[in-house]
């Protein structure tokens, strides 16, 4: 069953009609046979009551009330906006020239300062063609490639400007372990021990710095450790009591917020070796940190389990070369096995294609020992989770985004089409995808 | 299995060469010399779901196989098993021909190099590394034929060479032993050519689009000229022109000796296509095709098939931009015959027939995108009267699965090759290919009966 095009058309209507105006939105209506909630129960003949951007109420059709006036848009089946944990949609553009890339800065190794927010671009095509088959929300920023690349952020995939899209600026900082963000000839890093060398220098100095910040919003303490330096220093004068004022520094702020937990570091790491080696720096620095891609995460899982980190799994399809050729469409059901926090993503790579469809990627999954149920949440709620934005999307249950993705079948089956998206309860897409 | 000893015997030809190499396969070719003699065995699947692809799929149908070629084809009722059968029953499973692939680069071949834009006389064949991985992975994916081709960086690349993967028993050792050869024992292949922006780049390669045409017209005509000499000599060797491999190369296209296959995207460099192959009368199927569906009625014209690449997501090349899942649909309902490709590793080769599915997804017949895994690549590649459907007399290639092949679902069971079990998803060796994991993306350890690495104790 397709959509009702009338009631689509007074859905539309109502969409265009509420553009940057402040009043209430018309009440969208979802009815589907099934209603996979990634919250526990699948709803057979459900529907899903959106009003004012949020959902309002959830259940078996016929028992939820209707709001007066509700356009009411029909499907085979509805499941919550899928959430893609790791992308470089909106800094990487689909023509792949420097016109549109601005996922990869290669002037420094270094560089935790760049900001997604200045460099993501909502109407890459690329974003929209993601969500035309049901992709809602995107974690997304700077690329592998440099040992830190920049920040990312999380947005919808809807927005004339970030503004609009955001959900959180400055999620994480990207990290790659890996032979991609080795340099040639005499620049560093040159080697794996190099890279984790750097790495570390970083954090230590963010921690120094963050020492002296500490020390000057709280300088009794230092009194305290000095006060039996000398008692000439009495006549120190007050200017120079009060400490000099720190000098800003952007690169290691960002680092410092990792350091504070306000930040996570996502680390790009395939083989096993560099899987061991993010492991071991959040340990020394006691950091959030999330593996992303992670290959060999299969030869892995005692450790991940033990450090407990999630994982930002590869897309199911990634191609089995280079540092992924031990890649396997089992991992995601081997993690599942082990309770380990994941979800699968869309990724980057540098050539066709530059960003995956997480629906395809679950699927694989799925066809792979992944149960459904977890191929679901492995790109809805588990997602949600990790980024800890679970209160706002992520499932369909009352009081979050009214963010849906409309199917006429499976959707995780090669043949079903995605035939409506929604976001902030407007229909954002009709196209059957 | 005759075809197979001679491969074996060239096989050890090639090595003679060297004590040890010829030491090593004299020993090897003992169990295929033994299995030679053995009485024909015969095979029989029955109440399977059969898409024989030829005919409409027949649900509780059976086939025979024997001597490595079908020798039967039906619903089970109406076909006899000969009394000596192996008979397996294969309810609740599907056989599909062996799937077809007219575009792959597994084996990490390479052809021209860099010195120039048209280098027509070079061969794939003699750069293939048969022991690549990826052809094991093919075979998980229901694989049996593969165009390896060279890469599209040039004008014309080289020569490509269609291969059978005949990883049954051991693995084959040399690429000889998975080549196609004609009726005369030559190996067949095509001429791989391109245009649009890959085959552009510094002098001598051409910058631009018009250039490019240029150069191409400009070597056919001298291969022209060059065969108006060779059939002026009439066989006199003294008048005939020194050889030139790149020029013969070209003049077996234009015999239609060898059929072109054009990498092409965009809707003019399409168009550029066809009119270079009426100015010079070559078989020409287009590859990629991305923005076929601008010109669909135009190549239905030309009477051009295609072979497409179906990619689940774009960007990354500007000129491909436009693709669309569509493609397959749009080109079909105009007339042209359409074949799928997976240009592995742009594409899987494991998961070929999803490629197949997604182009159902937008709307293509579901028994013409069948077609386009199998006998439209059959016939683009010119060997449709050996493979490409379940049909009497044809090699026994077929893939044996447990679903429905559009479904995400279905896996492939078993690939048998001429009729000899090439893959099997229930032995640990071939899962390893069919899911990936440690060692899934290395080179196939060659068998050797005498012979073990230094670090499992050597020589035995």
């Amino acid at each position: 069953m397709i959509l009702c095009k009338s009631q689509l058309t007074v859905a539309i209507i109502a969409v265009v009609l509420s553009c940057g105006h402040s009043e209430a939105q018309q009440p969208l209506v979802v009815q589907a046979k099934k209603v996979i909630t990634a919250a526990g129960k699948t709803i057979e003949n459900g529907t899903v009551v959106c009003v004012d951007g949020k959902i309002k109420a959830i259940g078996k059709t016929g028992e939820v009330a209707i709001p007066e006036k509700a356009s009411i848009m029909q499907s085979e089946v509805a499941m919550p906006g899928m959430i893609d944990v790791r992308t470089c949609a909106g800094l990487s553009g689909i023509l792949n020239v420097d016109h549109d890339s601005d996922h990869l800065e290669s002037s420094s190794p270094l560089q935790p300062e760049l900001r997604a927010i200045d460099a993501y671009n909502p109407r890459e095509e690329l974003v929209e063609y993601i969500r035309s088959f049901g992709v809602t929300t995107i974690h997304t920023g700077h690329a592998p490639g440099e040992l830190i690349s920049g920040q990312t952020l999380i947005a919808k995939t809807i927005g004339n400007s970030i503004e609009e899209a955001l959900i959180v600026d400055g999620r994480a900082i990207a990290a790659t372990l890996a032979e991609a963000s080795s340099k040639s000839g005499k620049s560093s890093p040159g080697t794996r021990g190099k890279q984790m060398a750097m790495l570390r220098t970083l954090f230590i100095e963010a921690q120094e710095l963050q020492a002296k910040m500490d020390a000057k919003a709280n300088p009794k303490l230092t009194e305290k450790s000095d006060a039996d330096s000398s008692k000439q220093s009495d006549k120190v004068s007050d200017k120079e009591k009060k400490p000099e004022p720190i000098a800003r520094n952007l690169r290691l702020e960002a680092v410092m917020q990792v350091l504070a937990g306000k930040k996570a570091i996502l680390i790009t790491a395939d083989r096993a070796q560099d899987i061991a080696s993010a492991i071991r720096l959040a340990e020394e620095f006691k950091i959030k940190i999330w593996l992303d891609s992670a290959a060999d995460a299969h030869l892995m899982i005692p450790q991940i389990k033990a450090a407990g980190i999630s994982v930002l799994l590869h897309p199911s399809m990634a191609r089995a070369s280079g540092e992924k050729e031990n890649q396997s469409f089992l991992t995601a059901a081997k993690l599942q096995a082990a309770q380990i926090p994941f979800a699968i993503q869309g990724g980057f790579e540098a050539y066709v294609p530059k960003v995956r469809v997480v629906l395809f990627e679950a699927a694989i999954a799925a066809a792979h020992g992944l149960s459904y149920e977890a191929a679901i949440e492995s790109i809805t709620i588990s997602p949600a989770r990790i980024l800890g934005i679970q209160d706002r999307v992520g499932s369909l249950e009352v009081g979050k985004d009214a963010d849906l993705a409309l199917y006429d079948g499976d959707p995780l089956e090669y043949t079903t089409h995605c035939v409506g998206v929604i976001i902030n309860g407007k229909v954002v897409s009709t196209t059957k995808r | 299995m005759n075809t197979r000893r001679k491969f074996l015997v060239t096989a050890s030809a090639a090595m003679s060469g060297s004590a040890f190499g010829s030491s090593l396969f004299a020993r090897q070719t003992l169990p295929n010399s033994n299995e030679s003699k053995k009485v024909p065995t015969v095979s029989a699947w029955v109440n399977a779901t059969l898409l024989p692809v030829d005919k409409p799929p027949i649900s509780g149908g059976a086939i025979v196989v024997q001597d490595g070629k079908i020798q039967a084809v039906g619903a089970s009722a109406n076909v006899a098993i000969p009394a000596n059968a192996t008979i397996v029953d294969a309810k609740g499973k599907w056989i599909m021909p062996g799937l077809i692939c007219t575009h792959s680069h597994i084996g990490g071949a390479g052809a021209a190099d860099g010195s120039g834009p048209i280098q027509p006389g070079v061969r794939v064949m003699d750069s293939i590394n048969v022991r690549d991985s990826g052809f094991r992975r093919a075979l998980a994916g229901g694989l049996t034929t593969l165009n390896i081709m060279p890469g599209s960086g040039h004008l014309i690349s080289g020569q490509t060479v269609y291969c059978k993967l005949r990883y049954y028993e051991s693995s084959p050792r040399i690429v000889d032993e998975i080549l196609i050869r004609d009726q005369n024992g030559a190996p067949v292949g095509g001429l791989k050519m391109a245009n649009g922006t890959n085959s552009q780049g510094d002098s001598p390669f051409p910058g631009t689009r018009g250039k490019s045409a240029y150069l191409v017209r400009e070597q056919y005509i001298k291969a022209r000229e060059y065969q108006a000499k060779v059939v002026a000599a009439n066989g006199d060797a003294s008048k005939l022109p020194p050889r030139d491999l790149h020029l013969e190369s070209l003049v077996e296209a234009m015999q239609g000796k060898r059929i072109v296959h054009h990498h092409t995207h965009r809707h003019d460099d399409i168009m550029t296509v066809i009119r270079l192959s009426q100015e010079f009368g070559f078989q020409t199927v287009l590859h990629h095709v991305s923005e076929g569906w601008k010109v669909a009625k135009e190549i239905a014209d030309a009477k051009m098939p295609c072979s497409i690449i179906v990619l689940d997501s774009p960007g990354g090349k500007v000129e491909a931009k436009d693709m669309t899942f569509s493609n397959g649909r749009v080109l079909d309902e105009a007339g042209v015959k359409v074949a799928f490709h997976t240009d592995d590793w742009i594409t899987d080769s494991r998961l070929f027939m999803r490629s197949a599915a997604l182009a159902v997804r937008a709307g293509m017949n579901r028994d013409k995108a069948i077609a386009g895994l199998t006998l439209a690549g059959a016939e683009m590649l010119g060997l449709s009267d050996r493979i490409g459907s379940l049909s009497v007399g044809k090699d026994a290639d077929f893939a044996i699965l447990n679903g429905d092949p559009l479904s995400v679902y279905s896996h492939v069971l078993e690939t048998w090759v001429e009729g000899k079990k090439a893959f099997d998803l229930s032995k640990p060796d071939d899962q390893l290919y069919a899911e990936g994991g440690v060692n899934a993306g290395s080179d196939i350890d060659p068998f050797l009966c005498c012979f073990a690495p230094a670090w499992q104790g050597g020589a035995k």
